[in-house]
């Protein structure tokens, strides 16, 4: 199976050669949350620099961590970070680390479906959870009516409906359930897919948006940039500072700047659940997975040279596509880092 | 009829009439090795398939062994994966597909093959094949848009209302589930039981019937005792073409089951089937157990549909003894 996609993926990368005439081209694979971004990258970046060609095919993180560690692309993006194991896998197969970057950021937003309520609910980290654990099962259960003065709740069964598909919009939802709630860290855990306690299983982001939008008291959650997009209602979340944040690309930006001051070297870091104020708890970086070794130095070189115009230009392009920018602490040392790639 | 096998005159050489050589310059040979080539790489394609399944799920086949089979937990965190409910899911769904489609395709087949006028009948074909040619997403987005709501608003609670006190329409009704899943594959399966098993009875002979009608039976006594019994087993072939169809069915299955790894005596309840989790997971699936496991799942659902498959034929083999043996084409 694996000889099988990586002869695949080869004669593919091959065929873009041939393609390409002679026009230098890297390959990369992973992530498909970052994709729309990444695809405008890779073309403003191309119309700069014509004879760099980068190729992007949107597999699933799962797929790019996969593929960059059997040495069949260039580079890797996923929406989680990779754990201990995976690094210790490359580093085994190729006898140098694989780097992290991040590039854009992320959120997940709680959307919801209450027949005559029309309010934005204020949601507190247990109701969430417990909705999500089965434990919270009416939506006028005191841990969302208690946040909630004034809207008048319904006695109804809650429907809780999650992604079905394995998903990065998944890890940071149950990354972030994983912070606010023991129980459900211990029982389910986070990952990009997860033995759901309840619920219904949507596939992708419209699929769970056309559930919450179909089903009366239902409850999920999407992606921010899909709710913006489709102009989907979804709540207010109480951050740790015990604010309840809309979210949006400003109070995203402001969850990575809060947490980019303990950002650890590697930038494998979860920003759920972060302090400050005007942090929206939701949400994560999406990274590019990088070898710190190149046996092509032109190859190398282009790939710096990328990294670096989209910490810098290539910034300017993400909000006009919904994605919220890098804070300046985490550019300034994502620079740095580039270094290391030898 | 199609399972009697009709001894064609041989088309073999006559010994010792033409030399190896001869008989390759005149292409029978060639034309004979070229064809043996194309009937054998079927054969390969399924021996890979099974092997490549087989090699690719060493890790949960050493660790959970039968219990793969039998356990109801599937935990990508935990590393737990048992795949009852999703055997019991396309099971389930294929069998209330079925429920539905047999009877309203063989119905629609006998009535265009034996009593509309061929004009209508032809016309009518046309719809058929236009419907079996959709792209299941279609009927997916069918599903969703139409299906779902219609099950959550009248006919679940109707159901529940007049047979709530059977098990299989008992609790919540969200729209999505097994029931729903069955009819869309239904949906997409009748055109293919109505288009065969049409053929079949348009290719009776006309002696059968009309030996029928001369013994003084009615037109439906001739159809129903005798031209039916006369295809049964090439009904039967689009029975199991839309048994197929059903078992391995994805998008449109993913789009209306509600994806729950649920076993429920309530077809309300929602489901999960092999092919929508094996869609769903497998792009994100990290840590080789994961994937394996859902390699593994590939491999139960060849093996149900060779089951099946091989219990279909034993199927026709004794029907085809005890009434239509009679018949020879």
């Amino acid at each position: 199976m694996k000889k099988i996609t990586g002869l695949l993926v080869a004669v593919l990368a091959l065929a873009t050669v041939v393609w390409a005439q002679g026009a230098l081209s890297i390959n990369g694979a992973g992530a498909t949350f970052p994709y729309p971004m990444y695809s405008k990258w890779f073309d403003e970046y191309h119309k700069k620099n014509a004879s760099l060609q980068i190729n992007y095919q949107s597999i699933g993180s799962g797929g790019g961590i996969k593929q960059v560690t059997e040495g069949t692309v260039d580079f890797g993006a996923s929406d989680g970070p990779m754990n201990d194991d995976q690094l210790k896998a490359y580093q085994d197969k190729h006898g140098f680390p694989i780097l992290h970057f991040p590039t854009v950021l992320g959120a997940d937003v709680p959307s919801y479906n209450i027949p005559g309520v029309t309010a934005e609910l204020n949601l507190t980290q247990d109701a969430i959870s417990g909705i999500f654990l089965g434990r919270i099962t009416k939506w006028n259960d005191p841990a969302i009516a208690g946040a909630n003065k004034g809207v008048n709740l319904p006695a109804n069964d809650i429907v809780v409906v999650h992604r079905s598909d394995g998903s990065g919009t998944t890890y940071i939802w149950t990354d972030y359930l994983s912070k606010v709630s023991e129980e459900w860290k211990n029982k389910v855990g986070k990952g990009t897919s997860v033995n759901w306690p309840v619920g219904l299983g949507g596939k992708g982001n419209e699929g769970v948006a056309g559930l919450v939008k179909q089903t009366p008291n239902s409850f999920g959650y999407i992606e921010l940039i899909y709710a913006i997009q489709n102009n989907m209602p979804y709540g207010r979340v109480k951050n740790s500072s015990g604010a309840f944040i809309k979210a949006d690309l400003a109070s995203v930006t402001a969850a990575a700047a809060a947490a980019a001051k303990s950002i650890p070297d590697d930038f494998r870091v979860s920003i759920t659940d972060p302090p400050g104020k005007a942090a929206y708890p939701i949400s994560s970086f999406t990274w590019l997975l990088i070898p710190s070794k190149f046996s092509d130095a032109t190859k190398r070189d282009a790939i710096k040279g990328f990294v670096k115009w989209m910490l810098t230009d290539g910034q300017n392009y993400t909000e006009a596509l919904s994605y919220a920018k890098l804070p300046k602490e985490v550019v300034a040392k994502e620079t740095k880092a580039l270094d290391q790639i030898q | 009829m199609a399972t009697t096998t009709t001894t064609v005159p041989s088309a073999g050489p006559i010994p010792g009439s033409r030399s190896f050589l001869g008989r390759l310059r005149e292409g029978d040979e060639i034309v004979r090795l070229i064809t043996f080539l194309f009937a054998a790489s079927v054969v390969l394609v399924t021996l890979l398939l099974v092997f490549e399944l087989w090699q690719g799920s060493v890790l949960p086949r050493h660790k959970f062994g039968f219990h793969f089979f039998v356990t109801s937990v599937w935990d990508p965190i935990f590393d737990q994966f048992g795949a009852l409910p999703f055997i019991y899911g396309t099971l389930v769904t294929a069998g209330v597909s079925l429920l539905i489609a047999v009877p309203l395709g063989i119905g629609a087949a006998i009535f265009l093959a034996e009593l509309a006028p061929a004009r209508i009948s032809d016309a009518l074909e046309f719809f058929i094949d236009l419907l079996a040619a959709v792209p299941s997403v279609i009927y997916g987005l069918l599903g969703v848009f139409v299906v779902i709501p219609l099950m959550r608003d009248y006919i679940q609670p109707g159901l529940k209302k007049s047979f709530g006190f059977l098990p299989l329409f008992s609790g919540p009704g969200y729209g999505v589930g097994f029931l729903t899943a069955g009819i869309i594959l239904a949906i997409m399966a009748v055109p293919y039981i109505i288009s065969v098993s049409r053929e079949v009875l348009l290719s009776v002979p006309r002696d059968q019937r009309e030996a029928a009608l001369s013994l003084g039976a009615t037109r439906w006594e001739s159809t129903w005792k005798v031209v039916v019994p006369f295809a049964r087993s090439g009904i039967m072939g689009s029975i199991f073409l839309a048994l197929a169809r059903a078992l391995g069915e994805t998008m449109a299955v993913t789009m209306v089951i509600g994806n729950t790894p649920t076993i429920s005596a309530s077809l309300f309840s929602p489901g999960y089937s092999i092919a929508a989790v094996i869609a769903n997971e497998f792009t994100e699936a990290t840590g080789d157990l994961y994937l394996q496991s859902l390699i593994e799942l590939g491999l139960v659902l060849f093996l149900l549909t060779f089951i099946l498959n091989g219990l279909a034929r034993l199927l026709i083999v004794a029907t085809s003894q005890r009434g239509s043996g009679m018949g020879h084409a």
